[in-house]
């Protein structure tokens, strides 16, 4: 399949950008690459959960931004949001179904990709039948255990996140005050210095050992927006998704379920369970079979994931007392150095 | 060593306080004097001194109206450089801090060429928001027992001071020392802040050295007062900092109990979170006694001044007098040689009102000329006065200036000192909350 040839070319070359994400820009692209926009992510996932309803589709970056607060066009912004398509897209190609889904093959290679999706379009028309879901209706008597459990999981989970997140934020803009109050602090040492003559070099250390603390501060900061953030937000993202999946095996028991209790009806009429109740019961334990797959390989990943964030975000934090140790023991020499009658 | 000068009364000062005594002493003294031989004759040298206990007591004050206040125990024990191995009794008395107003007064007005070691703030300023500003709060009071331990210390340890009696009463006589004090009529010898106020205005020949002193007290007070300020919102936001990490804690916990592989690594690494949020408070306390450190010379900025005002005053005298004295010898002049100079009204009395007789004109001189002798005696003693001012003054400052220069240094090491070990908790604390997460 070329899409995993491709992307194991990607993984062991990483700074081989086979999709560029700039919108209105052309660019000299090497032979294995294709131009994609935003929307044609979002026309990817939508196509991913019409023809893989059972199966759960890793979820994209927030489409929507804040015009005037988020610049749409800043490097960083962009940047985040290419380590999340970046993201999405392995999370498809690791994906033992997912990988080999016909739309992901054509967003990968196709040249012109508006082509094929108008094409689509019709096609759509023709067997919408058996995409779409008879929504409403049906009414589940019982979720079976596992997924209650799961979709609790996914409740509390979700709800812990948010609370990390938020955590997250505010420790951000806690440092950032700080960062302001000891930006004012260090140069006081710098003034005082000025009136000095033999403190004047100690005073004038401990200035700048305070502006490399603030230089520490920063980077943490900015390290924990840049790489902790996005990976939390995904995740808040992925369980929504999560559950999206677990309405959907739902509604198909239900479904089923209807029609089992019809037949119960008229079971005199016809003693033998129809054909279609039948198909309708594997639908069900299908979709029962990939939903559990898919939750053991998301709770893998997840715990990888997190470990690695979590890991990171210690690291990050011994860096920045590390280097504002180094400051402060470096100026230690600087205080002492008098020679002092014993 | 650095270490223990850091927890000088930071940690041992609420029990086994006499235990340590020696101990305290010595580190104040090797930290006031580096060179010992200027300390043979200080009264810290002979005597012990710790301020040990503080206790809130109520009374009634002159209006006859109820009133609270702190009273400190001040004990002293006599060191014989004979048998050390022998301790003398401890001796002990009761002091408010109205009484160590009154001691500084005496001290101030007493010794104007000094730069009085200044008290510790009456309330607590420049602290960060969580420390109570109240006057009773516990922490406050402690950390004022320590200022004016500090305080008698610095004053015993004075080559001039320490010989005072009315100091040594202080340490010595419960009652009746504060009529002592008020016998000796010091508050008559103060000079009114108008006139202190006015010298500033008007004095011609300023001593360069002393305008320059001036000028740096008052630097030295805006810098150090603006490094306390902002050093209190810094310690804010850092409280901010640490505390928010506190609620990792409680998620943590929450969340690891609906994790099956994950569950163990994140409880505990919630718990490394909740040690990291509290362990903000032994830091910040800490940095206070720094923070302690540096009023002391915002408050020394004040005492510089004082010394720098009196010399003002003792050159606005000087040069008053010496103007009196030119007036009189032109006048007398006038009066000799029958010309008048300068426009006056005694010129002009004489021409409207004709000639004295030559009788009175020659008692006219004589009185004046008794009275430039006078004044010459005075501008000469005055002159002879500004002369040891300066001298004793100077001394005095170059003292404070060694002495400061010393202080800070330490001040600055130990905050140094602080800043490190908060840095190795940091990363104590982080590195312990990795091993957990790398166990999930």
């Amino acid at each position: 399949r070329t899409c995993i040839l491709i992307l194991i070319n990607s993984k062991n070359a990483s700074q081989v950008l086979f999709f560029f994400f700039f919108p209105h820009s052309e660019f000299d692209l090497p032979e294995y690459s294709v131009r994609r926009r935003y929307q044609d992510f979002d026309w990817l996932r939508n196509k991913l959960e019409e023809s893989q309803p059972t199966h759960l589709i890793p979820p994209l970056p927030e489409k929507f931004v804040v015009k005037g607060v988020v610049d749409r066009f800043s490097e960083e912004f962009v940047e985040t949001r290419r380590k999340a398509l970046d993201k999405f897209l392995k999370r498809i190609t690791d994906h033992p179904v997912l990988s080999f889904n016909e739309h992901f093959n054509v967003f990968l290679t196709a040249k012109d990709l508006n082509a094929y999706k108008k094409q689509g379009m019709a096609l759509l028309s023709k067997m919408g039948e058996s995409v779409k879901y008879v929504t409403g209706g049906y009414k589940l008597r019982s979720r079976p255990l596992e997924f209650a459990a799961i979709g609790e999981y996914l409740d509390t989970f979700s709800l812990k996140l948010g609370t990390i997140d938020r955590i997250a934020q505010r420790i951000i803009k806690e440092q950032l005050e700080y960062l302001v109050e000891l930006r004012e602090y260090g140069p006081i040492y710098s003034t005082w210095s000025g009136l000095e003559v033999e403190l004047s070099e100690p005073l004038e250390g401990v200035s700048a050992c305070i502006g490399n603390c603030c230089t520490a501060l920063e980077e943490l900061s900015e390290d924990m927006t840049d790489d902790f953030l996005p990976v939390l937000r995904e995740y808040i993202l992925y369980s929504e998704s999560m559950k999206n999946v677990l309405k959907k095996r739902d509604q198909v028991q239900a479904e089923y379920e209807a029609k089992l209790e019809a037949v119960a009806l008229k079971k005199e009429d016809r003693p033998k369970v129809p054909t279609d109740v039948e198909k309708c019961q594997d639908r069900v334990e299908c979709f029962n079979a990939d939903l559990k797959a898919d939750m053991e390989r998301w709770q893998n990943n997840k715990r990888q994931d997190f470990r690695q964030l979590l890991m990171g975000m210690a690291d990050k934090n011994i860096q920045y007392y590390e280097k504002c140790l180094t400051a402060w023991e470096s100026i230690i020499p600087l205080l002492q150095d008098k020679p002092e009658t014993k | 060593m650095l270490l223990k000068d850091l927890s000088y009364g930071g940690n041992d000062q609420r029990g086994g306080r006499v235990g340590s005594l020696c101990f305290v002493w010595q580190m104040l003294h090797e930290s006031l004097f580096p060179s010992s031989e200027k300390m043979e004759d200080c009264l810290a040298k002979k005597m012990e001194i710790t301020v040990s206990e503080a206790e809130k007591r109520t009374g009634r004050n002159a209006m006859n109206m109820q009133e609270t206040y702190t009273a400190y125990l001040i004990e002293t024990r006599a060191v014989e450089s004979q048998n050390e191995g022998q301790c003398s009794p401890v001796d002990s008395l009761w002091r408010r801090y109205s009484e160590f107003e009154l001691l500084r007064n005496y001290l101030l007005v007493t010794f104007p060429h000094i730069v009085v070691p200044p008290l510790p703030e009456k309330r607590a300023d420049f602290v960060w928001h969580k420390l109570s500003a109240d006057n009773m709060d516990p922490d406050f009071v402690e950390r004022r027992r320590i200022g004016l331990e500090n305080f008698l210390l610095r004053v015993a340890s004075h080559p001039v001071l320490c010989q005072d009696k009315i100091f040594y009463s202080f340490l010595t006589q419960e009652g009746g020392w504060k009529e002592m004090v008020n016998e000796t009529g010091f508050q008559l010898k103060a000079d009114s802040r108008l006139k202190a106020l006015n010298a500033t205005f008007r004095v011609k020949n300023p001593d360069k050295r002393f305008t320059e002193l001036k000028h740096y007290s008052d630097e030295l007070q805006s810098v150090i007062s603006h490094l306390l300020r902002v050093r209190a919102r810094v310690a804010d936001r850092l409280y901010g900092v640490y505390k928010v990490h506190g609620n990792y804690g409680r998620v943590f916990s929450e969340w690891s109990a609906i994790e099956k592989e994950m569950g163990d690594g994140l409880q505990s690494a919630g718990h490394h979170m909740d040690v990291y949020a509290a362990s903000i408070d032994d830091i910040l306390e800490e940095e206070e006694h720094y923070a302690d450190q540096l009023k002391e010379y915002l408050f020394y900025a004040e005492a510089l001044r004082a010394v720098c005002r009196k010399h003002e005053l003792m050159q606005y005298d000087l040069e008053m007098a010496a103007q009196d004295l030119t007036s009189k010898k032109q006048q007398c002049e006038e009066l000799a040689t029958g010309t008048v100079r300068t426009f006056s009204l005694k010129g002009m009395t004489s021409k409207l009102f004709g000639q004295e007789t030559p009788e009175q004109r020659e008692a006219k001189i004589k009185v004046l000329e008794e009275q430039i002798q006078e004044g010459e005696e005075q501008l000469k003693s005055k002159n002879l006065e500004g002369r040891d001012f300066v001298k004793s003054a100077w001394a005095d400052i170059e003292r404070f200036k060694e002495q400061k220069n010393h202080d800070l240094k330490e001040a600055l090491i130990s905050y140094a000192v602080m800043q490190i070990s908060m840095c190795k908790k940091g990363i104590q604390v982080w590195t312990n909350a990795k091993e957990c997460f790398s166990k999930m």
